[in-house]
């Protein structure tokens, strides 16, 4: 175990899997200065042979995603940011995710592509979206999110070494956050949910970027004698139902916290999923923190309006644990 | 007659067993494209057909000079490119009637034939859909340090793609062993492409510095020469080459196009009828050479004909007898060792 930053273990896992494994190329915008840290030295180590520091043609630059896979290389593609997943879309949305299956899968596409994704920071509306329910609802690309640079470690590692097309969202705004990962070889399965703290009355499932605040409303509430459970999926595709559904099962309430805007995303997908499974378990409706159906404003304060935040889920807690029923164990 | 004699002495064996190969090429993609058109038009096939019917010779022209290692990407109108690689009659048309044993086990039908194996990374949905795969692959390419080219067929709707302009530049910069073969057959869909379009196209290529060439893309040895030195220059590590085959499409843009356009059209009878004649058509043509030649007699010929037109009811047969795709299928493919 060491003390890493988030960044610097994606930076890490870069660097490690490139030298273990000759196969892989690593291309895309910018990428030889690494804006967000996470491909410093790349480029230094492994050259123009290896890494292409390519024009600004989001378009091209995922076909040719599939393309080199096709090839037979193992790809790591760095969209910088989540919103330009949008710009690149349509060999995402029909060469990517459908090339497998149109072809009766004869190919495996190992690509992994890299983008930050969310708000907070005043990037402004396009620079600031959450893409992921988009690719959920492609179908045929794996999306990983992970909260802690120990996840950022292990589900890249999973991503790079897998044959599937992955999306590794990165949390914009969580590159300095600091965490224990371990040494060596770590590798985090897909579809797996973490349960960074265990909890009774209420599941607090939290994404990516969301499950910090999830982390700090479970302990304000801890402090008002209510138990939460916070669990992060990890994956969104594939998804850890079950993981879910037995932590529902066992508090019989159900919080999601979800950046993604309300109208479709993961949050309202994960609670049509748990309205099914559990609705026999379940003691109160399932809520969701997410953001409203708007595109994120500039001003720090409209933008933080809007933002999921410990108050929020704490707030939406408390609107489904009644005081008197719950347990103090 | 003279003259011809005189030429037929110059057609040795090698040559005439490789145009003659060229010609079979071509008349299989003939017949079994007229033969899907039939059943088309019949309702026998579970979805639509795209045909490449009066382009077949710069499909075989250009895959000729390509090994089973070389990559092609190839258009919704891909059935003469599958065919042109080396891809298999009966698994192509298996496909096309949905069953498992097509060659992507009835999971991509007629705009999606590919076949790895043999290069043929597929045909491709979306007009331009083939163009940055193609580039990527070459970028694979030569970063492996492989002796291989990326072949990309591409249509003149495809050209006006603004992916094309990312991708030429990109195999510019970088000497991708990519040729993009633009075969410009005049429209795109149901326009006509010289009205949405400014400029030529290869002049877009040579925006970019890459070497262009224009071929007549209804003479198969044309295309082949071009090809030729296309990969010649790819393989030796001299990147990119641009070339543009002129040709043009006999068939609708699909095949059930007359039932929706209403008796409207964008092109007359006339125009297709120039292209259909003895001195334009490219089997024609070829079939005229091969006998001026001494390579083919008529009577050759039409034997070879007569084979071919057997391979392609054999096909049908093989196709029809084929057990029905598996719907649990798409669950286990769409990803690698993980349930959709």
């Amino acid at each position: 175990m060491a003390r890493q930053r988030y960044i610097q273990a994606i930076n890490q896992v870069l660097l490690d899997e490139m030298e273990r494994d000759k196969n892989i190329i690593l291309f895309g915008e910018d990428v030889e200065l690494a804006i967000f840290g996470d491909t410093r030295e790349v480029f230094a180590r492994f050259g123009p042979e290896r890494v292409y520091n390519t024009p600004i043609c989001e378009n091209s630059l995922t076909g040719m995603a599939v393309g080199a896979a096709a090839a037979g290389r193992r790809v790591i593609l760095h969209l910088m940011f989540g919103n330009f997943i949008y710009t690149g879309m349509d060999a995402i949305a029909h060469q990517m995710a459908k090339l497998r299956m149109m072809t009766g899968g004869q190919m495996n596409l190992p690509i992994t592509v890299i983008a930050g994704y969310g708000g907070g920071r005043s990037l402004a509306a396009q620079h600031s979206d959450t893409p992921y329910p988009t690719l959920m609802n492609i179908g045929g690309v794996n999306v990983a999110t992970p909260a802690t640079p120990a996840d950022a470690k292990g589900l890249l590692t999973t991503a790079i070494r897998g044959n599937n097309p992955t999306f590794f969202l990165e949390a914009s705004g969580r590159g300095g956050d600091s965490g224990e990962v371990p040494d060596g070889d770590y590798l985090v399965p897909f579809g797996k949910a973490a349960v960074p703290r265990e909890g009774q009355d209420v599941t607090i499932c939290a994404i990516g970027t969301m499950v910090r605040p999830a982390l700090k409303a479970a302990r304000d509430l801890e402090e008002i004698g209510i138990s939460a459970e916070v669990i992060d999926p990890r994956t969104l595709v594939p998804f850890d139902e079950d993981g879910i559904a037995a932590s529902v099962s066992k508090t019989g309430r159900l919080v999601l916290v979800d950046e993604a805007k309300d109208r479709c995303g993961a949050a309202s997908y994960i609670a049509g999923l748990m309205a099914d499974r559990c609705f026999h378990a379940l003691k109160a409706p399932i809520k969701r923190v997410t953001v409203p159906n708007v595109s994120m404003p500039y001003a720090g304060n409209a933008e933080s309006a809007i933002f999921p935040n410990p108050e929020k889920i704490v707030a939406t807690v408390l609107s489904i644990v009644n005081a008197d029923q719950k347990s103090f164990a | 007659m003279e003259s011809a004699l005189s030429q037929l002495s110059n057609v040795d064996e090698a040559k005439r067993a490789e145009w003659m190969e060229l010609y079979e090429r071509m008349l299989l993609i003939r017949r079994a494209e007229e033969r899907l058109g039939k059943e088309a038009q019949a309702g026998n096939l579970p979805g639509g057909v795209h045909l490449y019917i009066g382009q077949e010779a710069s499909g075989v022209g250009v895959c000729s000079v390509l090994e089973d290692t070389d990559f092609i990407t190839s258009t919704h109108r891909g059935h003469g490119h599958f065919l042109a690689k080396g891809g298999d009659l009966k698994a192509m048309f298996a496909e096309l009637w949905g069953k498992r044993t097509g060659i992507c086990k009835g999971m991509g039908g007629s705009m999606h034939v590919a076949d790895v194996s043999k290069g043929i990374l597929g045909a491709n949905g979306i007009v331009g859909g083939g163009i940055a795969i193609a580039a990527g692959a070459a970028m694979g390419i030569k970063v492996a340090g492989e002796k291989k080219v990326a072949v990309c067929l591409f249509g003149d709707g495809a050209a006006n793609q603004g992916v094309l302009m990312e991708s030429l530049n990109m195999s510019a910069v970088w000497s991708f062993p990519v040729i993009w073969v633009l075969e410009n057959n005049g429209l795109s869909e149901f326009t006509i492409t010289r009205k949405v379009t400014a400029g030529e196209f290869t002049d877009r290529a040579r925006a970019v510095g890459l070497p262009t060439i224009t071929v007549d893309g209804n003479d198969v040895l044309a295309v082949q020469a071009a090809m030729k030195e296309a990969v010649d220059r790819a393989k030796s590590g001299g990147g990119s080459t641009f070339i543009e085959t002129l040709t043009y499409r006999i068939r609708g843009h699909l095949e059930a196009e007359d039932a929706f356009l209403g008796g409207y059209s964008y092109r007359t009878q006339d125009e297709i009828e120039v292209w259909k004649a003895p001195d334009k058509d490219p089997i024609l043509r070829f079939a005229a050479r091969l006998i001026q030649e001494g390579a083919a007699t008529a009577e050759e010929l039409e034997e070879l004909d007569a084979q071919v037109i057997g391979q392609v009811d054999e096909a049908v047969r093989y196709a029809l007898d084929s057990e029905d795709a598996d719907p649990e299928l798409v669950f286990d493919i769409t990803f690698s060792g993980q349930r959709a």
